[in-house]
């Protein structure tokens, strides 16, 4: 992917200025807050290192790093659960849904135990370690698992939130994480559930439909960028890609031209795939999946250089929206309902 | 034999394992065959288990205390399904229905069977459950004990290796598995297939206490099951020494028995056979 970047002279901006907070250092931190009140929480690690120097304090005994052996984990984990713990459990995502598909699909899923299965390096974000530390195929085995939730925070403050909420959630989690610090959304009024679509910008003719940290916020950048051209999109955070929010998916895709997907995730199987089968069901309707290529991503680069390559950026965003716009309308220049005929085509 | 087991006792445990290798060898004549050789090897481990070893109460079959059975060879379910019934977890009468549309009696473990903890059959997990239950039973002070039978061929399997190091790198004495040691797999001898010896040192090198026992020996294996931990602060693996089909002279100790349809004819025979060596012990 290497779209010429094109913005119909619209500014495309990061949409906050927060300072950026790694998520997994925000899930590290409330899981340890909640040990002590939670006595049937246990956390179970993989030698990630991330709990290193850690005081655990009156849960000391709930920490328990396996060494690296990633089946071994989630195969206790699930003899844990039966026996009343909930576990928090803690590899990288490509090894946690990858290596161990068979151990989640068979001890976890099919018994519907509550494992939390915290995933970090999802996507991308591995960066330079390449493809052997990437996870661009997490979301599709994952959500593919009867009795799994498959969910992918935006930012620290949704981690922290999601990590709230998966205490008491029934059945197994599957929670995708990156690796280092990204910006905050910016405030919204409904704060992030699992389960519920979180509605970031309302608009008619283009519904961009997202999740995890960078294509959440490109598609609210590319989403101020076409509105800069005339172009109505709404932003949908679907954080939780299993189950999907159907309802809200259809309820905002109603009337729009194009629905949109933008996810750091091969493009089979992922975000795009599970919003495809649903649109397909209930309301047919123009598709475009972002995401990345049909090929390991051997180019050498970190998070943010990756990502871009792969066109989930803001800019590249507005450019791929413009062509389908374009051809959806048989023109070279993009019309849609409130905007007529703007922008450029490269 | 040797040991303390009363003999009174071991004629008891041994009518038990006879009607459980008959419902097995009645199973295998359904409509759809089972796991003949690998049920039949197991016979006396998992009645010395649920007889005189695992604390469990078929009347309270989820009690917080018991004692966990996982049968990481699950393909050996009939032998469960048998042993299960024949503790009065399951009615005896259930058996028949085993593998029909209907029943809830498939060919691997299923939790919705009394008795079955978790549901087993891919080879290389119930080392891994079995050492989360303890882990769990430890952490709740709970005298809880996890019991887990493995197929020999099964060690194949990595994912075993894996728990093995774990559960002894948590110093699991609550943890206690058994092999099925009937050195046989699908294709051949396990030696001949991917070699296990010298499987008691290997399982020494990783931290476990073992011991060897002869697994047709009720008197044996009550023992050695009985006594666990042997090592305190290692978890426990008996290897018991088994011959697969064993009861059924004609399946006894061949490949071929793994998975069998038995004929009506064959049926017969084996039915008469058990019989036989239950009236040469002196039972009828």
């Amino acid at each position: 992917m290497t779209d010429p970047i094109v913005t119909g002279g619209a500014s495309v901006q990061a949409p906050v200025d927060a300072e950026p907070r790694s998520a997994r250092l925000a899930y590290r931190d409330r899981l340890v807050a909640l040990l002590p009140d939670h006595p049937r929480l246990i956390c179970l690690d993989t030698d990630t290192g991330l709990f290193s120097g850690v005081e655990f304090g009156p849960a000391v005994h709930r920490y328990v790093n396996l060494g690296i052996a990633e089946h071994n984990l989630m195969v206790m984990a699930a003899g844990l659960a039966a026996s009343g713990f909930t576990p928090f459990v803690n590899t990288m995502a490509t090894f946690a849904a990858t290596r161990t598909a068979e151990a989640i699909k068979i001890d976890i899923a099919y018994n519907a135990l509550p494992v939390r299965i915290v995933a970090t390096h999802g996507g991308l974000s591995a960066g330079r370690l390449g493809p052997t530390h990437h996870a661009l195929e997490d979301i599709a085995l994952m959500r593919v698992l009867p009795n799994m939730t498959v969910t992918v925070p935006a930012d620290a403050a949704a981690t922290e939130a999601a990590i709230e909420q998966a205490v008491g959630l029934p059945g197994p989690l599957y929670l995708r994480l990156g690796r280092k610090p990204t910006p905050a959304l910016p405030p919204t009024a409904q704060p992030p559930r699992i389960g519920v679509a979180q509605v970031l910008r309302t608009g008619g003719d283009v519904l961009l439909v997202c999740c995890g940290p960078h294509p959440v916020l490109a598609s609210l950048a590319a989403a101020d960028a076409l509105a800069g051209d005339g172009t109505s999109a709404g932003v949908l955070n679907m954080h939780t890609v299993k189950p999907l929010d159907v309802a809200q998916l259809c309820a905002h895709a109603a009337g729009a031209s194009l629905v949109v997907t933008v996810e750091e995730h091969w493009r089979s199987g992922g975000l795009g795939g599970a919003v495809a089968e649903s649109l397909a069901e209930h309301m047919p309707t123009r598709l475009l999946r972002i995401g990345v290529d049909d090929a390991f991503v051997t180019l050498v680069g970190d998070h943010d250089a990756l990502t871009a390559h792969h066109g989930i950026t803001a800019e590249a965003i507005v450019t791929r929206i413009h062509r389908a716009l374009c051809r959806g309308s048989g023109n070279r220049t993009p019309r849609t309902a409130s905007s007529g005929p703007r922008g450029k085509e490269a | 034999m040797t040991g303390t087991a009363d003999k009174a006792r071991i004629v008891a445990l041994s009518r038990h394992a006879d009607r459980i290798r008959e419902h097995i060898v009645n199973m295998c004549a359904g409509a759809e065959g089972g796991h003949l050789g690998g049920s039949l090897s197991v016979v006396e481990i998992l009645t010395a288990l649920y007889f005189a070893v695992l604390d469990v109460d078929p009347r309270h079959p989820s009690a917080p205390d018991r004692d966990i059975l996982l049968l990481s060879k699950g393909h050996a379910a009939i032998g469960l399904y048998a042993t299960l019934a024949e503790r009065g977890f399951l009615d005896p009468a259930e058996l028949a229905s085993f593998g029909t549309p209907a029943s809830r009696l498939m060919a691997h473990p299923v939790r919705s069977v009394p008795g079955v903890e978790l549901p087993t059959g891919s080879l290389g997990h119930g080392l891994a459950l079995g050492a989360g239950f303890a882990l769990a039973a430890r952490l709740d002070e709970r005298p809880r004990r996890s019991f887990v039978v493995l197929g020999d061929g099964e060690l194949q399997e990595g994912t075993v290796w894996e728990a093995a190091m774990g559960a002894a790198a948590l110093r699991l004495d609550n943890l206690v598995a058994v092999i099925d040691r009937n050195g046989m797999q699908i294709t051949g001898d396990t030696e001949q297939v991917c070699p296990l010896e010298p499987l008691a040192e290997r399982w020494r090198a990783f931290g476990w206490a073992v011991r060897e026992c002869p697994g047709h020996d009720l008197g044996a294996l009550v023992d050695t099951l009985g006594s666990t931990p042997w090592q305190p602060g290692r978890p426990s693996m008996l290897i018991a020494h088994t011959t697969k089909g064993a009861g059924v002279p004609f399946a006894a100790g061949l490949v071929q028995s793994h998975f069998v349809r038995l004929s009506r004819r064959q049926h017969m025979r084996a039915m008469a056979a058990l019989s036989r060596a239950r009236r040469k012990a002196g039972d009828d």
